[in-house]
């Protein structure tokens, strides 16, 4: 063999070793879970299993068992509330805000960043936080809104099944907020100007520019960053365990929290890894037909 | 003043009531932590009378879990750049079919739920031993650094020319002299980017904290904070105390990589 093939073929496995630990490393931490919670929703894996090293084959029956339980429905409604509702207010807010924050102004780009900070919080600090703030009678926003005279009684943020949801939807809502800033003004920014000049002589100003310009420019950002949203929204877990841990009565319990608590409250390893299967399931379904459906418009 | 110099101060001063909207929670847990002991009843908008009694029972209480925390994200950020920077290089700079089918796989991986990784590592950990120890959370931790770190950097590494690792290896570096010599040093500010995002997320990681540890030894903060609020609070000052400890690690990211973040959350969103 010449001298320069030898060297190339040392090349090629060097390339290779580039890769192997990250290859490695993700078949391990996503390829083996992803097949062992497979493996998992078919059997009956109880905290017994760690003792007699057994786990029974037993089908659908995991599947049967979670979607017939009484809470599948209310945590399937409840996910999709959670997960809409965020990403409904966080998206319009965070539009907002970009558009606010493309004008020029002293202090624009200091006040942007410093906007992220609820963003790299830990998510259980936002969680203590929060649970200070809405706790019923002594917490500052109960104590603000009877002081204003807005409501006559304090309000039971997280112990009320009737709001709790929608103040948990509330706190995500705080926490994403500035990540679609930040992506959206980043959209924004890449938008050429001459565009704007141009449609000014049309005479596509304000709400035309923002239909006729801006709009059909920011829609790949848009897409990515609403397949984003869904994609982390519907498995969050640190922000509900947080705040309500799934109560009251049950009223914030996701699809998240109950595969966690079946796992890792009741230790049925399989129920919580069906429950996890069907998260995944409907995460990727979400992201397929999103996108593909994207792709055709942004195509076009 | 002219017309247009009136409406951008009114400008700043919208901007300035927006972010005092949004930050005001932030606020509060800063104040919370300095009002004295009980609860929040009594705590007025203002700490009039600062007592730093919540930061000592925080320290007292919580300064071990604090170390733990510091031990696992540090862990993390070595694990994790050690791994991702070596493929990043290769993901921008190698062509090769199996470069599409790799940051596939990264932006599949995003779709798994922690609770799915929680899973299965904790049946793996049980019989390995890892449940209950650093090096087990550390490599759970990776799961979220890893893909991330490799987005981060490859979008980087992409803007590096080829003549730049050729021009060492015709002096007869070995491809990984050259990348050790020459890219690593070029790329040091995206590889502290990466290294500052990976020490945050694992620094805020609850999920495995919550799920692969069984017994008190190794408590990270975050689960510190999360048994403080499992029973009925009373000492908002101690919780939120730590609650500010625990903010520190985000708030040195935004004043020293500034920068750098909106780079960050954009590289490894959407590149």
């Amino acid at each position: 063999m010449s001298s320069r093939g030898r060297r190339r073929r040392g090349e090629d496995l060097t390339k290779v070793l580039f890769v192997a630990p990250a290859a490695l490393a993700m078949l391990a931490l996503f390829g083996y879970p992803v097949l062992k919670n497979l493996m998992m929703s078919l059997q009956d894996y109880t905290l017994r299993t760690f003792f007699t090293g057994q786990a029974p084959w037993v089908g659908l029956r995991n599947y049967t068992t979670v979607v017939t339980d009484q809470l599948f429905s209310q945590a399937m409604v409840n996910t999709a509330l959670f997960t809409i509702g965020s990403i409904a207010f966080q998206f319009a807010a965070g539009l907002a805000l970009a558009l606010f924050f493309r004008r020029r102004f002293p202090l624009s780009n200091l006040l942007r960043s410093l906007l992220l900070l609820p963003w790299l919080l830990p998510l259980i600090v936002s969680s203590a936080t929060w649970r200070s703030i809405l706790e019923q009678d002594s917490g500052i926003l109960n104590r603000t809104l009877t002081g204003l005279g807005l409501i006559n009684d304090p309000v039971p943020w997280l112990n009320s099944p009737s709001v709790a949801l929608i103040a948990v939807i509330g706190v995500n809502i705080w926490i994403g907020i500035p990540f679609n800033v930040t992506l959206l003004y980043s959209g924004l920014a890449d938008i050429p100007q001459e565009l704007y000049e141009a449609g000014q002589l049309d005479g596509a100003t304000g709400w035309r520019g923002f239909r006729y310009i801006t709009w059909p420019n920011l829609r790949a950002v848009a897409s990515v960053l609403l397949v984003l949203g869904v994609v982390y929204t519907i498995k969050v877990l640190d922000i509900i365990l947080g705040l309500t841990g799934g109560g009251p009565a049950n009223a914030t319990q996701t699809l998240a929290t109950q595969s966690y608590q079946r796992s890792f409250v009741d230790f049925k390893f399989g129920e919580g890894a069906a429950l996890s299967n069907i998260l995944i399931a409907i995460s990727l379904l979400f992201a397929v037909v999103y996108l593909r459906g994207t792709r055709r418009a942004v195509d076009e | 003043m002219s017309d247009s110099a009136v409406r951008r101060a009114i400008y700043t001063a919208i901007g300035v009531l927006i972010l005092a909207m949004m930050l005001f929670p932030v606020y509060w847990m800063v104040n919370a932590s300095l009002q004295p002991s009980g609860n929040t009843l009594t705590a007025g908008f203002l700490p009039l009378n600062p007592t730093f009694e919540g930061y000592r029972r925080a320290l007292s209480e919580q300064g071990r879990n604090l170390v733990t925390s510091v031990l696992i994200a540090g862990g993390t950020v070595v694990l994790c750049l050690l791994i991702s920077a070596p493929c990043a290089y290769a993901l921008s700079q190698f062509r090769s079919r199996w470069v599409g089918i790799g940051l596939l796989a990264i932006l599949v991986s995003q779709m798994i739920p922690g609770i799915v990784i929680a899973n299965a590592l904790y049946t793996a950990y049980e019989r390995l031993g890892l449940l209950n120890s650093i090096p087990g959370l550390i490599v759970a931790n990776c799961s979220s650094g890893i893909p991330f770190a490799i987005l981060i950097l490859r979008s980087f590494m992409l803007s590096l020319p080829p003549s730049l690792v050729e021009a060492a290896r015709v002096d007869g570096a070995g491809l990984f002299r050259a990348f050790v010599a020459i890219v690593l040093p070029i790329s040091r500010n995206s590889l502290i980017t990466a290294g500052l995002f990976t020490f945050l997320f694992s620094w805020s990681d609850f999920l495995f904290a919550l799920t692969l540890t069984t017994k008190g030894r190794v408590r990270p903060v975050t689960l510190g904070i999360y048994q403080y609020l499992g029973t009925q609070v009373q000492n908002w000052n101690a919780v939120m105390a730590t609650a500010v400890l625990s903010a520190i690690p985000a708030i040195v990211l935004l004043v020293v990589a500034q920068k750098y973040i909106a780079a960050g959350a954009i590289g490894g969103a959407v590149k």
